[in-house]
C-alpha cells in the first residue's frame, strides 16, 4: 500500500488537497479535504438581505454570477416578488449568467485542465511561423520556463501539429474567455462580481447599442466554440480514448435548472427553462426535483453526529474535531440519502433524460460525429466533452434571448423590506447546482445557508458510508507512476473543482466558534 | 540586448481568485503579453508560482516556491492575493505540508515576504482584510500591512485595492517598477495606494455629478439621477474607475446604474454596507486627508 497526497491541488479555484491510497498500482480509497475556511455564512449573519447578492458573490472570482443569481432568486422568493420580475430583468440575469458559464467553461478547458493533456515544453522547438508560438518559443528559450515547468512528467500524446495547435488555442482562448467578461459587464457593470444582478431585477437598462454590441461578442464566441473549442476537445478523445471508460461516479445527477424562459413563472419547480431541473440515474431514468428531500449527513465529517441529515433551510452546525472516523470539513449533501453528481454532464443527462429537445438533438449529434455512444459521456474526458456542449447550448441561446430584450420597458421592480421572511434560490454554476437558503428576522439576515456544487461532488462519505463522487470516479483507477500521478489530477480536475465555494461554510476546528452556532 | 527576467511569486490567501481573473481580463497588455512578452521594452515577468495557471501540482509545485525564495532571495516580487487568517496560529488556511504537517498561508506568507524585493498586496483582501475580515472577522483575517508590522518586517508594500482590482492598476503598478524602480513614498498616499489610480474620490469624476449638484436623485434603481439616496459610496471611495471603465472600457459599476459600493476602501464591507442605504454615518466614512 502506498499514501500519494496531493497538496495543493493547482489549476482549480481554491485550496483542495487530495490523498490516494494505491493498492498493487491501483486507488483503493480517495480522500479530499478543503484546506481554506473563511466562515462566510457567519459573516453573513445580521446584515442587510440585499448585501447578500453582493458578498456572497465574493465567494468565488470565478463563478461569482451563479452566487448572485441563486442569492437573488432567494430573496426575490423572500421579497414576494418572484411573479413580478420584469422580462427584460429576467432576460439580463440569463445574459450575465450565460456569459460567465462561457468563460468559465472555456477557462477551465484550455488553462485550468488542459496542461493536463497538452505539452506546452515542446513548442521550445517549434519551426513554424505562427507569431503566437512563436512567442511562446523565445519564452521557453529564454531558461526558466515557470509557471509551465515543472510540471507531472510522462503521458502527453498529441502529435506535433495537434499539440501545435492547441497551444496556440492556448493562448487564443485567453482573448476569448476576457470577451466573455466584458459581453457580461455590458449589463453587468463589472466583471469579476458584477453589480448588475439585485433583489428586484436589475440595474442596467437595454439599449440598442448594448444589445447589438453584445449580439456581436456573443456570436463571436460561437463561432470560437463550434470551430476551436468543440474540436479541440475531439482531438484530445481521440488520444486519450482510455479516459472514456475512466472516471465515472456512478452517482444519480442532479440539476437545479436554470435559464428561466417563462416570463411570469410563479412556481419555480414547474416553470420552462433552458436546463430542465431534475434527478437522472446513471441509466437515465428521470426524477422530479422535490428540494425538501435534500439534507447534508456529517457522519464523515467533523461535526455532531446529533446534526445529521438536515435540510440547509434547517441546518445546524456543531463542530466535533476529534471524532473519530472524520475526514472531512465538507459535509456530505445527498438527496433522498443519495450522492449526487452536478455540473454540465448532469445538466445534460437531466435535460436529455427529460426529453428537452434542444438538449437530445445537440447530445445525439455530436456523440454520431464522434461514433461514440451515450454512457462514454459519463467519464473523465465525457464531462470535458459535456462542457464544451454545455458552452455551445448556452452561447447559441443567449444570440436568440439578447434581441428579445425591449429598450424602455422596466428593469426592476420596487419593494418594501419585509421584517421577517425566509427564500429559496436554487441556479446551476458552471459547476453543477448551487443552492441558497436565507431566514430574515428583524429585518435582517437571521441564517444564510449555501450548498454548493463542489459540495455534492466532493463530498465526504455519507452516513451509510457511501463515498462522494468524486472519491467514487477515483476508486479502481490505475496510476501507473505515483511521483507523476496524473490520471488522479485529470479525473479530479475534469470536476471543475471550486474549493473557495466548497468550504465556505463549514464551522472550523476550535471550541470558541460554538458561538457563532446558527439554530 | 538581454533581457531582464523579473521573478514573481503570487501567492493567494483567503480570497475568492477573483483578483486572479481581473488580472487575466486585461487588454492591453493582454495577460498573454504579461506571460510571454517584455512588459516594457527590456523586461519580461517571470510568474515562477501562480497556483491558478502553474502546472505544476502539489509537492512539485511547493518544491518550486521555495527554491525561487532561496535562489532569488532579495529580487523576487510577492504578489498577495487574499486575505491572510490569523487566529488559532493561522490553522483557517493552509497550502501544502511540511514534514506531513499543514503549512499555514500565514507561515508561507512571512517567509516568503522576508526574502521579496518589494510586496504588493492585490485586491482589498490582502490590501485591508476584505471580506473574509468583515464583522465577526470568524478566522482573524488581516490584510498584508498588518502582517508586516506585528512581524517587523521592513519591505516595501504596496496596496491595490478593489474587489477586484482594476487590471490596469495592477499592470501599471508592475510597469512602474521594471521602468522607474520602485515606488517612492511619494507616489503612494497614506493607505499604500498608488496615487495614479486612487488619487481622486468617484464622486469627483462621476458623470452623474451634475445630478447630485442639482439635487435630482434617482428614487429607485434603474432611473436616472444621482444614486447617492440609493447608498452609492462614491463620495468616499477613492478610484479612477468613472475615467477608466472596466472591462475593455464597456461599462463600469455606475455606468450599469449601480451605487458604487466602495471596494477599494479599508471600510469595505463593514461600513460601506448596507450597500444599498444612504450613507448614515459620514463621520466614520470621511474621506482621509489628501
Amino acid at each position: 500500500m502506498e499514501k500519494v497526497i496531493i497538496d495543493p491541488v493547482t489549476r482549480i479555484e481554491g485550496h483542495l488537497r487530495v490523498e490516494v491510497t494505491l493498492d498493487g498500482g491501483r486507488v483503493k480509497e480517495a480522500r479530499t479535504s478543503g484546506t481554506l475556511f473563511r466562515g462566510f455564512e457567519i459573516i453573513l449573519k445580521g446584515r442587510d438581505p440585499r448585501d447578500a447578492s453582493q458578498i456572497t458573490q465574493r465567494v468565488c472570482g470565478v463563478c461569482p454570477i451563479a452566487h448572485a443569481t441563486a442569492s437573488v432568486f432567494a430573496l426575490d422568493q423572500a421579497f414576494g416578488l418572484e411573479d413580478k420580475i420584469p422580462s427584460n430583468a429576467r432576460i439580463i440575469r440569463n445574459l450575465i449568467l450565460g456569459s460567465n458559464l462561457l468563460q468559465s467553461n472555456i477557462l477551465h478547458f484550455y488553462h485550468l485542465a488542459g496542461l493536463d493533456f497538452v505539452d506546452l515544453t515542446r513548442l521550445a522547438r517549434y519551426e513554424g511561423e505562427n507569431a503566437s508560438l512563436r512567442t511562446l518559443r523565445e519564452f521557453l528559450a529564454g531558461g526558466n520556463s515557470s509557471p509551465f515547468l515543472p510540471r507531472y512528467e510522462g503521458d502527453y500524446r498529441l502529435g506535433d501539429k495537434a499539440n501545435e495547435e492547441l497551444a496556440s488555442h492556448y493562448l487564443l482562448a485567453l482573448e476569448v474567455r476576457r470577451k466573455a467578461h466584458e459581453m457580461l459587464a455590458i449589463f453587468g457593470g463589472k466583471m469579476p462580481h458584477n453589480v448588475g444582478t439585485v433583489a428586484g431585477g436589475v440595474t442596467e437598462n437595454p439599449t440598442v447599442d448594448k444589445i447589438s454590441s453584445f449580439l456581436w461578442r456573443v456570436n463571436e464566441i460561437r463561432q470560437f466554440i463550434d470551430n476551436v473549442y468543440l474540436g479541440d476537445v475531439m482531438r484530445i478523445v481521440e488520444k486519450y480514448e482510455d479516459y472514456l471508460e475512466m472516471g465515472a461516479s456512478g452517482c444519480q445527477f442532479l440539476s437545479y435548472g436554470a435559464f428561466n424562459l417563462d416570463r411570469d413563472a410563479i412556481d419555480k419547480t414547474r416553470g420552462s427553462r433552458l436546463y430542465e431541473q431534475g434527478l437522472a440515474d446513471p441509466a437515465l431514468k428521470l426524477k422530479a426535483l422535490e428540494p425538501e428531500r435534500i439534507t447534508e449527513q456529517v457522519r464523515n465529517s467533523w461535526y455532531e453526529n446529533g446534526t445529521t441529515n438536515r435540510h440547509p433551510s434547517r441546518a445546524d452546525t456543531v463542530p466535533s474535531e476529534n471524532k473519530s472516523g472524520a475526514y472531512s470539513w465538507l459535509k456530505a449533501p445527498r438527496y433522498d440519502g443519495e450522492p449526487c453528481e452536478v455540473g454540465p454532464l448532469a445538466r445534460l443527462m437531466v435535460g436529455y433524460s427529460w426529453g428537452h429537445s434542444p438538449v437530445q438533438n445537440l447530445v445525439e449529434k455530436s456523440l454520431a460525429a464522434m461514433k461514440l455512444k451515450l454512457p462514454a459521456l459519463q467519464s473523465c474526458l465525457g464531462r470535458h466533452l459535456a462542457r464544451a456542449l454545455d458552452a455551445k447550448l448556452v452561447a447559441d441561446a443567449m444570440a436568440e434571448w439578447v434581441v428579445e430584450l425591449k429598450p424602455g420597458d422596466p428593469v426592476y421592480v420596487p419593494y418594501e423590506l419585509p421584517d421577517e421572511a425566509e427564500g429559496m434560490g436554487l441556479s446551476e454554476a458552471p459547476r453543477g447546482s448551487v443552492g441558497h437558503w436565507i431566514r430574515i428576522r428583524r429585518g435582517v439576515i437571521d441564517n444564510y445557508q449555501l450548498v454548493v456544487p463542489t459540495t455534492w461532488n466532493a463530498s465526504p462519505r455519507d452516513d451509510s458510508n457511501k463515498p462522494g463522487p468524486m472519491e467514487k470516479a477515483l476508486e479502481g483507477i490505475k496510476v501507473k507512476d505515483s511521483r507523476n500521478p496524473l490520471e488522479v489530477v485529470r479525473i479530479i480536475r475534469s470536476f471543475d473543482p471550486c474549493l473557495a465555494c466548497a468550504v465556505h461554510f463549514v464551522t472550523p476546528k476550535g471550541r470558541e466558534l460554538k458561538i457563532f452556532r446558527i439554530r | 540586448m538581454k533581457v531582464k527576467r523579473q521573478p514573481v511569486i503570487w501567492l493567494q490567501g483567503a480570497g475568492c481568485t477573483g483578483c486572479s481573473i481581473s488580472i487575466m481580463n486585461s487588454v492591453s497588455p493582454s495577460i498573454k503579453n504579461l506571460l510571454l512578452d517584455e512588459v516594457v521594452p527590456g523586461s519580461l515577468l517571470q510568474l515562477v508560482f501562480h497556483p491558478t495557471l502553474m502546472a505544476a501540482s502539489g509537492e512539485v509545485c511547493i518544491e518550486v516556491m521555495l527554491d525561487a525564495r532561496e535562489k532569488k532571495e532579495g529580487s523576487y516580487i510577492l504578489v498577495m492575493e487574499g486575505s491572510i487568517p490569523t487566529a488559532r496560529g493561522g490553522i483557517f488556511g493552509t497550502v501544502g505540508e511540511k514534514k506531513g504537517e499543514p503549512v499555514t498561508i500565514l507561515s508561507r506568507f512571512v517567509n516568503l515576504a522576508r526574502g521579496s524585493l518589494a510586496i504588493i498586496a492585490v485586491g482589498d483582501c490582502a490590501a485591508f482584510g476584505g471580506i473574509p475580515a468583515a464583522r465577526p472577522n470568524p478566522t482573524g483575517c488581516k490584510g498584508a500591512k498588518d502582517v508586516l508590522e506585528h512581524e517587523k518586517i521592513d519591505v516595501p508594500l504596496i496596496n491595490i485595492p478593489g474587489c477586484p482590482p482594476h487590471p490596469d492598476w495592477f499592470v501599471g503598478t508592475v510597469a512602474h517598477i521594471l521602468l522607474y524602480g520602485l515606488m517612492s513614498p511619494d507616489d503612494l498616499d497614506e493607505l499604500n495606494r498608488p496615487k495614479a489610480f486612487y488619487g481622486q474620490l468617484i464622486h469627483e469624476n462621476c458623470p452623474r455629478r451634475p445630478y447630485f449638484d442639482e439635487g435630482k436623485f434617482a428614487r429607485q434603481l434603474g432611473e436616472e439621477g444621482c444614486l447617492y439616496e440609493l447608498g452609492c459610496k462614491g463620495p468616499f471611495t477613492y478610484a479612477d474607475c468613472p475615467l477608466r471603465h472596466w472591462n475593455g472600457g464597456v461599462n463600469w459599476v455606475i455606468g450599469a446604474g449601480s451605487p458604487c459600493l466602495g471596494c477599494t476602501e479599508p471600510s469595505f464591507p463593514d461600513i460601506a454596507g448596507p450597500f444599498y442605504k444612504k450613507i448614515s454615518d459620514w463621520e466614520k466614512l470621511k474621506p482621509p486627508l489628501k
